[in-house]
């Protein structure tokens, strides 16, 4: 099977053409650097995002910002939306501390991205 | 009055990169004036990724690349001044401004550099026709709720414009619980990153209404839904094509204007296409000692052109101070062919230096060039080209010297399908 | 048991309630919405007509000339602005001719000063801008633009002060006529009792008269379009700018506003719908193709915000300002020159009453001075400074387009008749006015206005009613 995609490993936004059987790679063409490789097997295979979102801070009127250390399976996304809009932290924070260690079992971790 | 060598207005992405830059280069006597509560400008509220790849070769989101210069402003000691607001600016560089701890005061600077960042359009500027309910919202505007106040603005959401701050908040709001029911975008083509079609809105399901735009907005206290229309070839709504959808909340995200109230009492001249200062190389404007950079200049696509188009405004701000001698021999660029807009607009003839520039449309296999009369001076092929991408063109110190007249062209011209890809 | 109960807290109920301020007697009044001032009193032209428009010996005619005379003095004591810029009725031939001679002979039969029929050399003197094909014009030196929402609130606020109690959210269902008084209830099943009540309830003033039986007038909605434009094309004109009027009305004008900025409108549509106040694709694309007609080089690019009321038509030809019964005073069909006529109207109603049974003391303490809701703004630096001093939320500027600070927000929250809502907080301050259009300043007014009143931040609300800005947290 043939299939167009656009890489979204960086904002170069190249686009792909993958060949793939099932969840197999066969080849890709249109990427620039090897990240377009990797993200095509993914894409199709199991593909995956980084998580940006926010999370609650006790006692503070702003709200702390935080991404997933890696990608995490697209399809649950929502999923680990509730279980980060289930807790609460503690201020003071530093900018690149763990909020949420290994979440759902990902080995993902949640960091803050700013400090508070 | 305090005098102050370097006043920098505005301690965003732009504003912070001069200060640091200014510094690294020997200003002592730097002042940031911030309107908000913190350093940071609008990457304050961008919590989502794709910042920082072409200056630190690495992926950050908003607030981390804010706080790459944050960092060093603190380390520099480089001294700044929050929740100030510059009222107004003078072209003899006097700057009046307002905080809770001065009231208003005055100051004299040596070099002031704009980086006062942009606005967005709104419904009033669109003449959106229908009812006045709450419930809309500019996408910035909405982004801020969200992502500082951690309020959601609404359930079920159109939105308006697939500009790059409304396909990050079609994911953001669809994260944070609320269904996006379509976005519907006037022109042929999004003018957002494709990345971001990819991650905002196919994986959510979210259709783009391509060529349609919102004609009416319905609702008594609160947005109860809209009307979308497709548009003909010249955006003009067709009445039968005409669909209603019921939503609580409208976003817009139609267009950045760059806030240049200031410059316009300083009497700087401005390009009525950027909306920001007519500049050359150094990010002078037309007063000696007054410089621009960032989304006051133009609407920039990426943060990391941002902080370089500041060094270059820095760097101009310190020869200015130091009184280095500046160049003389210089050409205006008359953007033509396909070209909407260059900054800087004049450029001096004896550095190398680099023109950014938009193309008026959507274009492959075109090549760019600056000519002087019939000459070519500089030129680039290019696959692709779009107006919601920002380009670049360098120019050496050869290229430069060739130049012969007072005034070169920017232009694009379509080649046949066997041109090189760049 | 109040003594006056006036429905309506819009120009007219409120300069009534001021009126009777006046003296020793107890005034309730009752508001429908969550604000004074947001019918048509919150969405016309803000224009103090000179008053050649209306029909000889008419209401119409009688307020308007006097109520024009009488607005400098109403508009310095209420610290409201008030700009005596003229008005020019523009003239392209002969049939336009004719109807400006008419409006001249009337104005002059209606008491109208300094009115004159100029050519086209003056007219080009007085309005550079003004169409190229005008050939002339009737100028009225005393015509004039005032802020429609600012003298109703100005005017609600002094009588508060002076002891008027309002009402707000108080939709009148029902009135019970007992001997000696009315008995008037709202939908939440409040009632006052009072023993004379003024229906100045606008576009719901017949379904008013008809709860105590009075159906000789309807009230037709008829909405008026407006678009507004950037403060930089302020100047475009100086003057009120009309074209020669029509059988269907004045038509669409080109005016100043007193803040400054440019307003063209009204269109002028007759509705079935009282609640209609959508603005329309066709009728925005009218405003803009007739005032081009009048004035050249209107900037289109520079509309700010578009928006519709509704004025309150009715079908006898003039205002409607009678006693259908003891003790009850209908003040209705107060579309133009209603804004004008207020202050004369308020006085008339006020010798109707007292010739009709009613009697109180006047005051000795009554004030009927309030301090300019926009008293921080004009100051100097200097002067400011002394403000920020001694309260510091003066220093912090909260809407940067027009420069509001906090201060000036807290104060429009205090100050009667207090502000609620997001509106409520931008027609007093002018906050969210701007051309960013409140995107900068939403967040934080909202904030200050759940403060003040002591609500969540998802309470607070753009108008009241249901409409509220945010569901909730996101966590």
């Amino acid at each position: 099977m043939r299939k167009e995609l656009i890489c979204i490993g960086c904002p170069m936004g190249c686009p792909l053409v993958v060949d793939f059987e099932g969840k197999n790679l066969i080849h890709v063409s249109g990427n620039t650097c090897p990240g377009g490789e990797k993200y095509a097997k993914e894409e199709i295979s199991n593909p995956k995002r980084i998580l940006t979102t926010t999370v609650k801070v006790e006692n503070r009127e702003e709200m702390l910002s935080v991404k997933s250390s890696a990608t995490l399976p697209k399809e649950k996304l929502l999923n680990y939306m509730k279980i980060i809009n289930g807790i609460t932290c503690k201020a003071p924070i530093k900018i690149g501390t763990i909020i949420i260690k290994n979440i759902d079992n990902t080995g993902v971790n949640i960091l803050a991205t700013k400090n508070c | 009055m305090k005098k102050i060598d370097l006043v920098i207005i505005g301690g965003g992405p732009a504003g912070m990169s001069a200060a640091v830059c200014a510094a690294n280069n020997g200003i002592k006597d730097i002042l940031i004036i911030e309107r908000e509560e913190a350093l940071g400008g609008i990457l304050k509220q961008c919590i989502h990724n794709g910042f920082g790849l072409h200056k630190f070769k690495e992926e950050l989101t908003g607030p981390e690349y804010a706080w790459k210069y944050e960092k060093q402003i603190f380390d520099l000691q480089i001294p700044f001044i929050l929740e100030t607001m510059v009222i107004e600016i003078t072209e003899d560089k006097i700057i009046t401004a307002v905080n809770q701890t001065e009231g208003y005061f005055q100051i004299k600077a040596k070099a002031i550099i704009l980086a006062m960042g942009c606005r967005e359009r709104n419904r009033g500027a669109l003449n959106i026709a229908g009812t006045r309910p709450s419930g809309i919202f500019t996408a910035g505007t909405a982004q801020k709720l969200v992502n500082i106040k951690g309020y959601l603005p609404g359930k079920t959401v159109v939105i308006l414009g697939s500009g790059d701050i409304g396909l990050i908040m079609a994911r953001r709001m669809t994260l944070e619980g609320a269904k996006v029911k379509a976005v519907c975008e006037l022109l042929p083509y999004s003018g957002g990153l494709t990345r971001n079609i990819v991650q905002c809105l196919n994986d959510f399901d979210i259709p783009l209404l391509l060529s349609h735009t919102v004609t009416e907005i319905h609702g008594k206290d609160r947005v109860s839904g809209v009307s979308v229309a497709k548009v003909d070839k010249n955006r003009k709504p067709i009445p039968e094509t005409s669909q209603y959808i019921a939503c609580d909340t409208v976003l817009l995200s139609v267009g950045l204007i760059p806030e240049n109230e200031l410059s316009k009492g300083a009497n700087i001249k401005l390009d009525c296409v950027t909306g920001g200062a007519v500049v050359n190389e150094k990010r002078e404007t037309s007063v000696k000692g007054i410089f621009a950079c960032g989304n006051v200049l133009h609407v920039h696509d990426l943060v990391d052109y941002v902080s370089e188009e500041a060094e270059l405004a820095a760097i101009g701000a310190v020869n200015h101070i130091k009184n280095v001698q500046q160049t003389k021999k210089s050409a205006i660029i008359i953007p033509s062919n396909g070209i909407r807009y260059v900054v800087p607009q004049i450029i001096g003839l004896s550095e190398c230096t680099t023109l950014y520039f938009r193309v008026k449309d959507c274009d492959e296999n075109v090549t760019i060039r600056l000519k002087d009369g019939e000459t070519v001076i500089a030129e680039r092929k290019k696959r692709k080209t779009t107006p919601g991408e920002m380009e670049r063109i360098a120019l050496t110190k050869e290229m430069l010297s060739i130049i012969k007249s007072a005034q070169v062209t920017l232009e694009l011209a379509k080649e046949d399908a066997s041109c090189e890809r760049n | 048991m109040v003594d006056i109960g006036i429905i309506g807290a819009g120009v007219c109920g409120s300069l009534i309630a001021r009126e009777f301020a006046k003296y020793h007697c107890s005034i309730v009044v009752m508001e429908k919405e969550s604000d004074v001032a947001t019918g048509s009193s919150g969405a016309n032209s803000g224009i103090v007509h000179a008053g050649f428009d209306a029909k000889e010996g008419s209401f119409k005619a009688r307020f308007n000339v006097k109520g024009s005379k009488m607005m400098k003095r109403v508009t310095n004591e209420l610290g409201v602005k008030y700009k005596n810029n003229g008005t020019l009725v523009i003239g392209f031939g002969n049939e336009d001719r004719k109807i400006i001679e008419e409006l001249y002979n009337r104005g002059i039969q209606n008491g109208v000063e300094s009115l004159s029929v100029i050519g086209r050399e003056q007219l080009i003197q007085l309005e550079p801008n003004s169409s190229k094909d005008a050939l002339f014009a009737l100028y009225a030196p005393t015509g004039g633009i005032v802020s429609p929402y600012g003298l109703n609130i100005a005017a609600l606020g002094n009588a508060m002060d002076n002891g008027v109690i309002l009402k707000l959210e108080y939709e009148v269902v029902n009135i019970l006529k007992n001997n000696n008084y009315y008995s008037i209830y709202s939908n939440q099943g409040e009632k006052v009792d009072c023993r004379y009540c003024i229906n100045a309830a606008g576009i719901y003033s017949d379904a008013i008269a008809r709860m105590i039986g009075d159906d000789s007038f309807h009230i037709t909605p008829k909405k008026g379009e407006y678009l507004l434009l950037d403060k930089e094309c302020g100047t475009l004109v100086s003057h009120t700018v009309f074209h020669t009027p029509t059988e269907k009305g004045k038509g669409i004008l080109v005016s100043p506003t007193v803040d400054g900025n440019l307003l063209l409108g009204p269109t002028s549509m007759n509705l079935d719908d009282k609640e209609n106040t959508a603005t329309t694709l066709q009728g925005i694309q009218k405003i803009i193709s007739e005032s081009m007609q009048d004035v050249q080089n209107i900037p289109q690019s520079r509309v700010i915000t578009s928006f519709a009321g509704l004025r309150a038509a009715g079908d006898t030809g003039d205002f409607i300002i009678n006693m259908p019964t003891r003790g009850f005073v209908n003040v209705a069909g107060i579309e133009s020159p209603g804004l004008t006529s207020a202050p004369a109207i308020a006085e008339y109603v006020r010798d109707m009453l007292f010739d009709n049974g009613f009697s109180a003391e006047e005051k000795t303490d009554f004030n009927p001075f309030r301090v300019p809701m926009d008293w921080f703004y004009g100051m100097s630096l200097e002067e400011k400074n002394k403000v920020i001093a001694k309260d510091r939320s003066y220093g912090k500027i909260v809407c940067r387009c027009e420069r509001i600070s906090e201060g000036e927000l807290l104060y429009a929250m205090c100050t009667n008749p207090k502000a609620h809502t997001v509106d409520g907080a931008k027609r007093r301050t002018r906050a969210g006015m701007g051309r960013c259009g409140g995107g900068f300043c939403l967040p934080r007014i909202m904030e200050l206005l759940a403060v003040e009143q002591k609500i969540p931040f998802e309470k607070v609300t753009k108008c009241g009613g249901e409409s509220y800005y945010n569901i909730g947290r996101t966590k």
